[in-house]
């Protein structure tokens, strides 16, 4: 199945069209189950697709598999052109760059304050110089609204907080992809809007492309440009927010939605 | 029971040069089974049976041998195959070699309860192997396994007269020529069996100090 990213006239008409990530007849077992079967689709560059579905559906094993964090059984996956699997480490390394990941339980480093989670990648990865990378750090903490928290661990902060950390932490490295993969699901209630305004806000003032596997339907309605309803390991419907919101295809989506809304 | 005051000034002399060689062996002893244990844990993890096998089975061997023995082995065998260190040196590295296939296992644990997460957000990071082990897992792994080292320390301090056997005279031995040479046994014994009382609760004092310092 292969999905065209539609462009939505409300947002990121200026932005290009160009292809980002395709994965090609993708598919992915754990023991006899099979998670992702056959799975193909394409997102554009500076788009926001959301991967909503019935949990073992799927949706978190593409972001897995896109930030190798492991492997695909069978298929390949391009990222901005260059095969990302199968590739040898070192082309996966290079194409890694440009991939970031936030992670729903923030997996922040204990060991080291705030400011060091976040400079440490850019200055040992990217080679960016200490002071570069403190400053810009700064400015990424400051967009997070966490500006006073450089010298915090992470053991002292909220769960909010440390995910804003998070956020700008996956930021710093300044990719061309961000996953997020339930970001807001081990957060108490009253500190996901702090976290999900975070992401508003990248969403609707940066051309990031963003994948997204979330249960916070307002919010994959709100920075939307796709929607990727998953089956059983393939996607079932796609389209803008408005329409795979309002009015489903597909009688399985619409029991989904029905469950969630 | 007679106790003797005069023993007990006369034995001091010969208990503190005692007390040196014990503390010699106890720290020069941890400092080898600590890094040796974090070589092996580390070795252990590698991809390579090569590696790994040789390094289990010479590790599994000493630690389910005798310390005494291997004391006797590396301090009269090796001596045979031309290797000669003097009594002290062998057993500093005897006894430190026997404990790093304990602590060996006591990292692995750490090293293992360091959460999938951390190797997950390295990756995302494109952090390379080495700077994730030694700025992510290995800080995180040594902070939790400080408190099971420290009992190693202590256990190791209880065995160091066992070094007695290849002639180092640490506090048993010099304990055992005094008491030998005067026929005072109470006095020295009581005296060194304090010491090893006094010695291993400061050694957990400052492990425990070193625990903090490392949680914060």
């Amino acid at each position: 199945m292969s999905i065209e990213t539609r462009p939505t006239p409300e947002t990121n008409t200026e932005k290009s069209a160009s292809e980002l990530i395709r994965l090609d007849q993708v598919t992915k077992r754990f023991g006899s189950n099979t998670v992702l079967d056959r799975l193909s689709f394409t997102v554009d560059a500076g788009k926001h697709v959301t991967l909503i579905g019935p949990s073992g559906s799927g949706k978190t094993t593409i972001l897995r598999l896109l930030m190798t964090l492991m492997k695909p059984d069978e298929g390949t996956i391009t990222v901005g052109g260059q095969q990302l699997f199968p590739a040898g480490e070192k082309q996966v390394r290079e194409v890694r760059k440009n991939i970031g990941m936030v992670f729903q339980q923030f997996n922040l480093f204990p060991n080291m304050t705030v400011l060091r989670n976040i400079t440490e990648a850019p200055v040992t990865v990217l080679g960016m110089s200490k002071d570069e990378a403190v400053e810009r750090a700064r400015e990424l903490l400051d967009m997070v609204g966490l500006a006073d928290k450089c010298d915090a661990r992470p053991a002292q902060l909220s769960g909010g907080q440390q995910q804003r950390v998070a956020i700008a932490r996956a930021l710093a490295m300044r990719p061309q992809v961000l996953l997020l993969d339930e970001v807001t699901s081990a957060l108490d209630p009253e500190l996901v809007a702090g976290v999900l305004d975070v992401l508003r806000e990248i969403a609707h003032t940066t051309d990031i492309t963003m994948l997204c596997v979330t249960h916070e339907m307002n919010f994959a309605r709100d920075i939307s440009d796709q929607v990727l309803m998953f089956d059983s390991g393939r996607v079932i419907e796609s389209g803008p927010p408005e329409k795979m919101f309002s009015e489903p295809e597909q009688e399985r989506t619409r029991e989904f939605l029905g469950a969630v809304l | 029971m007679n106790w003797n005051g005069n023993a007990v000034s006369d034995f001091m002399p010969h208990f503190w040069d005692g007390l040196l060689v014990t503390l010699q062996v106890l720290v020069l002893g941890s400092l080898i089974s600590f890094v040796l244990g974090l070589v092996w844990a580390l070795l252990m993890r590698l991809p390579s049976r090569w590696v790994t096998w040789p390094v289990g089975a010479v590790t599994e061997f000493v630690r389910n041998t005798p310390l005494l023995v291997q004391l006797f082995f590396l301090f009269y065998v090796l001596p045979e195959w031309g290797l000669t260190f003097s009594p002290l040196t062998t057993g500093v590295f005897a006894i430190g070699l026997h404990y790093s296939t304990y602590t060996m296992q006591v990292y692995r644990a750490g090293i293992e309860a360091v959460p999938a997460g951390q190797w997950e957000a390295a990756t995302a990071l494109n952090l390379p192997l080495a700077r994730t082990w030694t700025a992510v897992i290995l800080p995180q792994a040594i902070r939790r396994v400080v408190p099971a080292l420290g009992n190693y320390v202590i256990s190791m301090l209880k065995d160091t007269p066992l070094l007695m056997a290849i002639t180092v005279l640490e506090m048993l031995g010099e304990a055992r020529l005094f008491s030998q040479a005067n026929f005072q046994f109470t006095e020295p014994l009581t005296v060194i069996g304090i010491a090893f009382i006094v010695v291993s609760y400061l050694a957990s004092l400052l492990l425990r100090a070193l625990e903090r310092r490392l949680v914060h």
